[in-house]
């Protein structure tokens, strides 16, 4: 077990490296020229291209080029952003509260949807609520999220005009408002996240409820609802809550529509618009951080899983 | 809502003298680094407008007005005075004099990367004649310097700290503006507070100001409707009828001084050897088959400006002469014919993904189609357009510029020999000699026919269609006074105030 | 489970999907998909690409039962044509990935030691970047046109193809007559071809069904950001991203396609979802 989870730890360095690796690579696949967007309205000027290149370190051979980057990252130095000449650590620590507060209120809002969902489905197994829950659950997976979150823009804001219609304000200015920023893309991140949620939970709860245990609390004339709550949903949460982590580290990146159609200034947000801008350092150093989270939540829903849950060892 | 218009009610009854007024300013786009020599951005200058004076100023005429400099004379062609305003002081108290400007002309010039080198290029020597005066001698007579100072280039840093900062400049900008730097958070918010040292204070009637990005038309209408922003800038022309709809709500709508067109590769590489970059005939034929205003009523509601020159009809140096229509297909299919090219002809535009060029290259295809032209639409991200550009990667290229108060700023680049953004390697000696003589006369009616002539030149060859000239549209709450529209489409900040 | 032997699996899994009427709903759904697809330009009531300026932003009517769009073209005609664009998405986007995934899957969990470490890092790798930015760093490399954007799509879900595979390649490798059959000799291609392939069909059918209907989205969500299909040719994410400038005026501009995506993916994920069950019973 141990060497297992050594292992695992281990692989966080070389898969991160690897990572780093793939963004550097695909970034010089890209065709336009860095050099050339910077110069801008001086594109056709030669001179000003080649300084530009050197300042840069453009004009370098690319493993040179890497190698340059990676050091200084190793030395937790992610550089300088081209385009807004701001430090792209500075930009990440501005930009991951945010990204953690809408991941956060998306996963309650997953939770809170996809867990009461998938009891019910496994309680009326193919039944009608069985039926319901799942069509719920699928829908929320076939809709895409940047029109969900166009059509709530529509609806709720525009129409009805209750919440506001995008942008982001930091809880510490102004809770409310914060809250009444993030609802939205919120729900429209969460509510994919409550369909996988529902059919884990309804599978755990099947297995739940056919246990031994169960059996007993039936036997012992327990109410129905208590037996449900108290004991078939209490062993399975444990696979639902590693489930959750795991979800919770695609939130993090997966959130690049959603942020664009609210104008959430979140990490997805920030990838996309220095890819659009060619904003390498930002670009690399914002997709090594996300990694890094999605690798570290993938390890703690593996720890999860094994350490907590040790019948579920050889299964 | 009508809990907030009761806390703001509140507010103005409790908080009498000292109310903590904000202005909230919505961008189209996020702006880039905050540092006037390094910027490149349209929507920076705009937050540069609230940040940092220059030495003059553009009025809603497009004159050439005081600033920090307050009166300035020729000495010769080539030598340039300048008298600066006294008493004014920078964010961080150091003294704004004839030392700061020498400083911060030649930080212009002279830093590595700088994106003003070029427009004041032609500035030779930066002498201090007194604290209040300063002498600027040129290379060659160049009349569109002043019109450079009125920008970017124009400007002015405190020596000391803008020499401390070096590089980091543009995380903590310090200038002269009425409002000083607070934060930035990228893609969120620009957040700036009054300058109580500001020379002109008595024009300030904000304590803060905050400039946040909004790419999106929809998103942005709505938080103007709402209440949630002041002032927009570049409203869609789509979005305007909306926008009017509401009594709480004002649309101010002037001449913008960009324009929007047709980019032909000439000579920059294999890709000109399109039958189209080939014939001026075949441009022609094509030009005559766009119906501007039609263009201009299907994408932009009408809003918009037809036009066939770079130059917008609210400069002194618009032609009236150069025509922007009618539609004449049965010409542009003659055109065709004479070409002696078997329609139908395949063109390829290289088109940047926004929405409304997307659409405008639509209506441009369809419309060719008629006389024989085969568009193909080639959507690609802004950057791979430029790269695409300046490598001559491209036969056609719809792009546009966002204008600057000198003539000479939409032409020379574009159109001279070797010009920066020349990316159609265009190369007419005619043009070339008359873009070179109005830089160095600064009489308007001699510059005027210098151009004419020019244009003259240039149409006959078409390297570039222009389409329309874009409108500032600046949508803001009613309660808001002294919005000025100037052409530039900067939002200056001085004499705006908010009303109850 | 004695009772049944008599039948093949395949026909019991087949049983099972029928048994479902909602799977065989979606399946039917996507035929019907398919179906206006292939006969696009005898469905379509207008053509497509042709334009009318005089009839541009047109709510829904009789004459044009979803509206016009922006460019006074039929709404529901590009929605009919826009299905070839998403259908061809969908699927020749899973193909490549499945193309690329499958054998690289079933070498790792084959071939073991370090092929394996090193494929199964590299999905990893690819895993931990988010999906959209290789999607879209690929697609802006590429070009953006629809071939590009299912070649992206395809690359960037690749991996999870893989991962499928490698898993089922393992569980079928512990086979005795997998052993059996290495044992005597057979070379080690054959084993896996004949052997192995055969056991992780069921698992990448349904990954691919699946699959098929998030590359629907994809590639929407490429589209929406510019990096799919190529005007005037509609599809359905690019007149999503072309309405969204007019959602408060012309909103039928981005209710139908949209609806039209949601009910094209749901019916995959219909069927993804019975194939799972029939296929798979374990996973209930």
């Amino acid at each position: 077990m141990k060497s297992h989870l050594g292992n695992r730890i281990a692989q966080i360095v070389p898969t991160l490296l690897l990572v780093s690796i793939l963004v550097f690579g695909l970034q010089q696949l890209m065709p336009g020229d860095p050099a050339v967007v910077l110069a801008g309205e001086e594109r056709g000027d030669p001179r000003v291209l080649a300084q530009i290149r050197a300042e840069l370190w453009l004009d370098r051979s690319l493993p040179l080029q890497y190698l340059h980057w990676i050091g200084n990252v190793l030395q937790g130095n992610l550089g300088m952003s081209w385009h807004i000449g701001q430090p792209v650590s500075q930009l990440i620590l501005q930009k991951l509260p945010v990204t953690l507060q809408l991941g956060g209120m998306a996963f309650i809002v997953a939770v809170a949807i996809g867990v009461p969902a998938g009891v019910v489905a496994a309680v009326h197994r193919n039944g009608f609520w069985d039926y319901v829950a799942n069509a719920i659950g699928l829908a929320g997976l076939s809709t895409p999220n940047f029109w969900l979150g166009i059509m709530l823009i529509l609806l709720v804001s525009v129409n009805l005009g209750w919440l506001p219609p995008s942008g982001f304000v930091p809880p510490t200015e102004d809770w409310r408002q914060s809250l009444a920023t993030t609802i939205m893309p919120a729900f429209v991140l969460g509510n994919a996240i409550a369909a996988i949620l529902m059919r884990h939970t309804r599978s755990a709860m099947l297995t739940a409820l056919d246990a031994d245990y169960v059996r007993t609390a039936r036997a012992k004339g327990l109410g129905e609802f208590r037996v449900i709550v108290w004991h078939a949903l209490r062993n399975a949460s444990m696979p639902i809550v590693t489930l959750g982590a795991l979800e919770l580290g695609t939130l993090l990146s997966g959130a690049v529509l959603t942020e664009q159609v609210f104008s959430i200034p979140g990490f997805g947000k920030a990838i996309v618009d220095a890819v659009f801008n060619r904003d390498y350092p930002v670009v690399q150093g914002v997709v090594l951080v996300t990694a890094f989270l999605y690798v570290v939540l993938n390890l703690l829903a593996d720890i999860l899983y094994v350490v907590v849950n040790p019948r579920l060892r050889s299964g | 809502m009508r809990r907030f218009l009761l806390a703001a009610a509140c507010l103005l009854t409790f908080s009498t003298a000292t109310q903590a007024q904000t202005l909230r300013i919505a961008l189209r786009e996020d702006p880039d680094i905050l540092d006037p020599t390094l910027a490149r951005s349209y929507v920076g200058r705009i937050v540069f407008a609230g940040l940092c004076d220059k030495l003059f100023d553009l009025n809603e005429k497009l004159e050439i007005v005081p600033q920090l400099a307050t009166a300035y004379e020729w000495a010769d062609a080539k030598t340039l005075i300048l008298h600066l305003r006294q008493g004014v002081v920078f964010h961080n108290g150091e003294k704004f004099d004839a030392a700061a400007v020498k400083f911060s002309l030649e930080r212009h010039l002279t830093m590595p990367a700088s994106f003003r080198r070029s427009e004041i290029g032609t500035i030779d020597q930066v002498e201090i004649v007194d604290s209040a005066t300063v002498r600027i001698v040129l290379k060659a007579a160049t009349s569109p310097l002043l019109a450079q100072l009125t920008d970017r280039a124009g400007m002015m840093y405190p020596p000391k700290a803008t020499e401390a900062a070096g590089k980091d400049f543009g995380q903590r900008p310090i200038c002269s503006g009425p409002f000083q730097f607070v934060e930035r958070v990228a893609q969120d918010r620009i957040v700036l507070e009054r300058f109580p040292g500001y020379w002109d204070a008595k024009a300030v009637h904000f304590d803060k100001v905050v400039y946040r990005p909004m790419p999106d038309s929809t998103v942005l209408t709505a938080n103007l409707r709402a209440g949630s922003i002041d002032l927009a800038e570049r409203v869609l022309p789509t979005d305007v009828a909306t926008i009017e709809a509401d009594a709480k709500l004002r649309i101010v709508s002037s001449p913008a001084l960009g324009y929007e067109g047709i980019t032909f590769n000439l000579a920059n590489g294999d890709r000109s050897k399109a039958p189209i970059d080939q014939s001026a005939l075949l441009r022609q034929a094509f030009e005559a088959a766009l119906d501007r205003k039609a263009l201009v009523d299907v994408v932009f509601a009408g809003k918009y400006q037809p036009n066939a020159q770079a130059i917008s009809p609210a400069s002194p140096y618009y032609i009236p002469d150069i025509p922007t229509g009618p539609r004449d297909l049965a010409r542009a299919k003659a055109l065709v014919r004479q070409s002696g090219i078997p329609t139908p002809i395949a063109v390829s535009m290289n088109v940047p993904n926004t929405p409304d060029r997307a659409q405008l290259a639509e209506v441009i295809q369809a419309m060719v189609r008629e006389a024989g032209f085969e568009l193909k639409i080639n959507l690609i991200e802004f950057a791979s357009s430029l790269q695409a550009a300046a490598q001559g990667n491209f036969e056609t290229y719809l792009i546009g510029w966002s204008g600057r108060a000198d003539p000479d700023g939409n032409l020379y680049s574009f159109m001279h020999t070797g010009g920066g953004q020349n990316d159609a390697h265009y190369s007419n000696p005619v043009v070339d000699d008359m873009l070179d003589r109005a830089r160095q006369i600064s009489d308007v009616a001699d510059r005027r026919a210098a151009y004419a002539k020019m244009w003259q030149a240039q149409r006959a060859d078409m390297p570039l269609i222009y389409l329309f000239s874009p409108v500032n549209i600046v949508g803001h709450t009613a309660k808001l006074t002294g919005f000025r529209a100037v052409p530039d489409g900067m939002i200056r900040l001085q004499g705006l105030a908010l009303g109850k | 489970m004695t009772a049944l032997r008599t039948s093949s699996p395949r026909r019991l899994a087949m049983r099972r999907f029928l048994g479902r009427p909602v799977a065989v709903a979606g399946l039917i759904a996507i035929g019907l998909f398919v179906v206006v697809a292939a006969l696009a330009p005898l469905l379509a009531p207008f053509d497509p690409i042709v334009t009318s300026w005089t009839a541009i932003r047109k709510a829904p009517s009789w004459a044009h039962w979803m509206g016009t769009d922006e460019n006074g073209r039929d709404v529901l005609s590009r929605v009919v044509f826009g299905a070839r664009a998403s259908m061809m998405a969908g699927v020749v986007s899973v193909a490549i990935a499945a193309g690329i995934g499958v054998p690289a899957g079933l070498l790792a969990g084959f071939a073991g030691g370090w092929t394996d470490t090193l494929l199964s890092r590299a999905v990893d790798a690819m895993l931990a970047c988010p999906f959209l930015i290789l999607a879209i760093a690929l697609a802006a490399f590429l070009g953006p046109n629809l071939t590009n954007a299912m070649i992206a799509i395809g690359v960037s879900t690749a991996p999870r193809f893989m991962r499928v595979a490698r898993a089922a390649t393992l569980d079928a490798a512990s086979n005795d007559y997998v052993e059996a059959a290495r044992a005597v000799g057979n070379p080690a291609w054959r084993v896996a071809v004949r052997h192995i392939l055969p056991n992780i069909v069921p698992p990448v059918l349904v990954q691919g069904t699946l699959a098929i209907a998030s590359a629907i989205i994809a590639e929407a969500s490429l589209s929406f950001l510019g990096l799919g299909q190529q005007p005037p040719d509609p599809s359905w994410g690019s007149m999503l991203n072309a309405a969204q400038r007019f959602l408060t005026q012309a909103p039928w501009l981005a209710v139908f396609p949209g609806m039209a995506i949601f009910l094209c993916v749901l019916s995959f994920n219909l069927v993804g979802d019975g194939l799972r069950d029939a296929l798979d019973p374990r996973q209930r």
